[in-house]
């Protein structure tokens, strides 16, 4: 188990007017590790995900990646660091076959023409390296894949760029249960080739079925990351329903700048 | 699979090998899941000829009238070639006849009012296509007007502009040179069979270094008889109507001689090579065919979203402006109708009739050419059996249905199949 972080956030903040999303969060990713990002809705996930690639940027904290603080202002900066995301929504292309969407916006090229060998290759190896060895063609049409395969091709497509953080936005929201084991295997096989893994997921199972380290957000704070070996599935539920669970998460006073609006809450 | 040839390529991954059979059982498995690219416009090419061809055997089927029928078609194909790239992003060009005109009607008062030389008028009109483009591109892509309302109203102002242009339903003529003969006159035989020979090598060339490029490094290849079927078709194609085109089509011979390849057909075919090119071969048609499918992925890829969507504005009205001058050239002239009335509908119906999606994304610049011939071959056939020209525009307008319904039919089997 690596010591160092490969992606360490402290005390990130963000707000969006007078809201603030994110609270002081802090979060590391390990090389050669899964790390969940636990949370419920609205707790801050997918802006925590937005600020690290560049989409949003942060108002207050650091981000260090790989021994050394960065700032990361565009998609493309974090791209050039190393870190790709997997969106929910598969941003592929239905019209464009395998390699196509692999390399879209990044094509190689030989002067001015596509140099179509050199990227079938690529994307035959890569595939390869995920341990994908069944697909009828490089060149199939993205439609006519099924909803594990397309997910398949999407994290593949992150990981082509040598890429040293992969974040995972609900991989398996939409998939059935032999699809969704395909891609958990998948998401393994990325930790063990050295990667560090961020895996967004509403679902404990898949948590805990790949995950080495759990990340629990709770209303944009981060209530506690923990060893997915130390703790049980309902403490990890408690940590992201109450904020915390035993001595774990945060501390017992109610965060001061939210009002309780539970209907019969005492004040 | 088990019974299925395997082959490992790059990087280990096994794929089906490919054989001729299988790549023709492929073939019928795409057709029946609803992926017909072109092939109802080829069927329906080969019906009409039969159809015409059968009741006005002497006339339809002499050298003088396949000459024509390139001839007719030039004009709406070149139009029809521009749209695609705008149907391909799954705008609309509504102006395009239009600029046709406009563009003509430039160049045509250039040459006589002002009395500048062929090639300034050709280019200047080219330039004037070009400025449209730039102009309707920025209106749909940074000021955010629907592509419909703003070549509609576009459409309404260049008819205006021609009518200004020309002063009240005059009609210009063309003075004889370089741009009257090129949608008018033949090339000489040598020239014809020179050019169909090299386009043929051309085409075999290009297709074995592409297999001989994949081979070496191991990829899945085509098999080799499908190559050979492919450049065999083409040089069966080209090399026929060449045969027929350098026969004597002169009615009296002894007067004046006229044979050859009519030079619309070159600029035809080298356009389509062009485009085609850009299309399959580039960065860029790839980014159009990215923008097409899914413009959100694209612009998360990092594609200027907005650019290129300007861009096929530019590539539609340009090639307007080529349809506008060919037009011209036809007609020898120019008058406030050029580019209005039908052509538009035909050079959208073309592209339609073609294989090419109107919901973006699905196209080739093939579908023009296959279209426009479907539609110069209707307009021409019903000529000759003396149809009047309402009966010709009804039966024009179902053959646009049923080409839109098939797309849609196969569409829906499409969706049906997961294959869209």
């Amino acid at each position: 188990m690596a010591a160092t972080p490969l992606l360490e956030l402290r005390g990130i903040d963000k707000s969006f007017g007078p809201v603030q999303v994110l609270h002081d969060v802090e979060l590391s990713v390990y090389p050669g590790e899964v790390t969940a990002l636990v949370g419920d809705n609205g707790a801050g996930k997918s802006t925590l995900v937005k600020c690290i690639s560049g989409i949003y940027t942060i108002d207050a904290g650091t981000v260090t990646f790989d021994g050394k603080q960065v700032a990361i202002h565009s998609p493309r900066e974090a791209a050039d660091l190393g870190i790709e995301v997997v969106y929910q929504d598969l941003a592929l292309c239905d019209n464009l076959d395998i390699v196509q969407n692999m390399f879209l916006g990044r094509e190689k090229v030989r002067g001015i023409v596509l140099d179509e060998p050199t990227m079938e290759q690529m994307a035959g190896e890569t595939l390869a390296s995920l341990s994908v060895r069944t697909v009828k063609s490089l060149r199939q049409l993205v439609a006519s894949l099924s909803g594990g395969q397309r997910q398949t091709v999407a994290i593949a497509k992150a990981v082509l760029w040598n890429s040293r953080v992969v974040i995972l936005d609900e991989p398996t929201a939409a998939l059935g249960v032999a699809q969704t084991a395909q891609v958990l295997e998948l998401v393994r096989r990325l930790a063990d080739n050295g990667l560090g893994v961020v895996l967004i997921s509403h679902n404990m199972n898949d948590v805990f079925a790949v995950s080495d380290r759990i990340a629990a957000l709770y209303l944009g704070r981060m209530a506690a990351q923990v060893k997915a070996s130390d703790v049980t599935h309902s403490q990890v539920v408690e940590l992201i329903t109450g904020g915390r669970s035993g001595n774990l998460g945060l501390p017992p006073e109610k965060p001061t700048d939210f009002v309780d609006i539970t209907p019969g809450a005492d004040q | 699979m088990t019974t299925t040839p395997t082959l490992e390529t790059a990087g280990g991954v096994k794929v089906v090998k490919p054989t001729v059979g299988s790549h023709i059982r492929d073939y019928f498995g795409r057709i029946r899941g609803g992926d017909l690219g072109a092939l109802p416009a080829v069927l329906g090419l080969v019906i009409l000829v039969a159809i015409f061809g059968s009741a006005r055997s002497d006339t339809f089927f002499s050298a003088g009238n396949f000459a024509n029928l390139f001839n007719q078609a030039a004009g709406v194909i070149m139009i029809a070639m521009g749209l695609i790239f705008v149907l391909l992003l799954g705008e609309i060009d509504l102006s395009a006849g239009f600029t046709a005109g406009l563009c003509g009607a430039v160049m045509a008062v250039l040459l006589t009012e002002h009395g500048y030389n062929q090639a300034i008028s050709l280019v200047a009109a080219l330039v004037t296509g070009v400025v449209i483009g730039v102009v309707l591109g920025l209106l749909v892509s940074k000021v955010g007007i629907p592509s419909f309302v703003v070549t509609l109203a576009a459409f309404l102002a260049f008819q205006g502009m021609l009518l200004v242009l020309l002063g009240e339903g005059k009609n210009i003529s063309i003075p004889d040179g370089f741009i009257k003969s090129l949608n008018k006159d033949s090339l000489p035989v040598g020239w014809s069979w020179g050019l169909a020979v090299a386009a043929v090598a051309g085409f075999a060339l290009v297709q074995f270094l592409r297999h001989r490029g994949r081979a070496r490094r191991g990829l899945v290849t085509e098999p080799l008889g499908i190559i050979a079927m492919r450049i065999a078709g083409i040089a069966a194609l080209l090399l026929i109507s060449t045969a027929i085109l350098t026969q004597e089509r002169a009615i009296n011979p002894a007067v004046a001689t006229l044979k050859g390849v009519p030079i619309a057909a070159p600029v035809i075919g080298g356009f389509l090579v062009l485009w085609t090119f850009v299309l399959g071969r580039t960065t860029y048609g790839r980014h159009v065919y990215a923008v097409g499918g899914n413009a959100e992925a694209a612009r998360r890829a990092g594609i200027p979203v907005d650019r290129i969507r300007i861009s096929v504005f530019v590539i539609g009205s340009f090639m307007a402006a080529v349809g506008g001058v060919m037009l011209v050239s036809r007609a020898g002239s120019v008058d406030p109708n050029t580019g209005g009335s039908s052509t538009l509908l035909y050079a959208v119906g073309a592209a339609v009739i073609g294989g090419t999606s109107l919901f973006g994304g699905k196209g080739k610049v093939i579908h023009a050419v296959i279209g426009g011939a479907v539609i110069a071959v209707i307009d021409n056939g019903m000529l000759l059996m003396d149809f009047s020209s309402g009966t010709r525009y009804m039966f024009t307008g179902v053959i646009l249905l049923i080409a839109a319904g098939v797309d849609a039919l196969a569409r829906r089997r499409a969706a049906a199949t997961g294959n869209r």
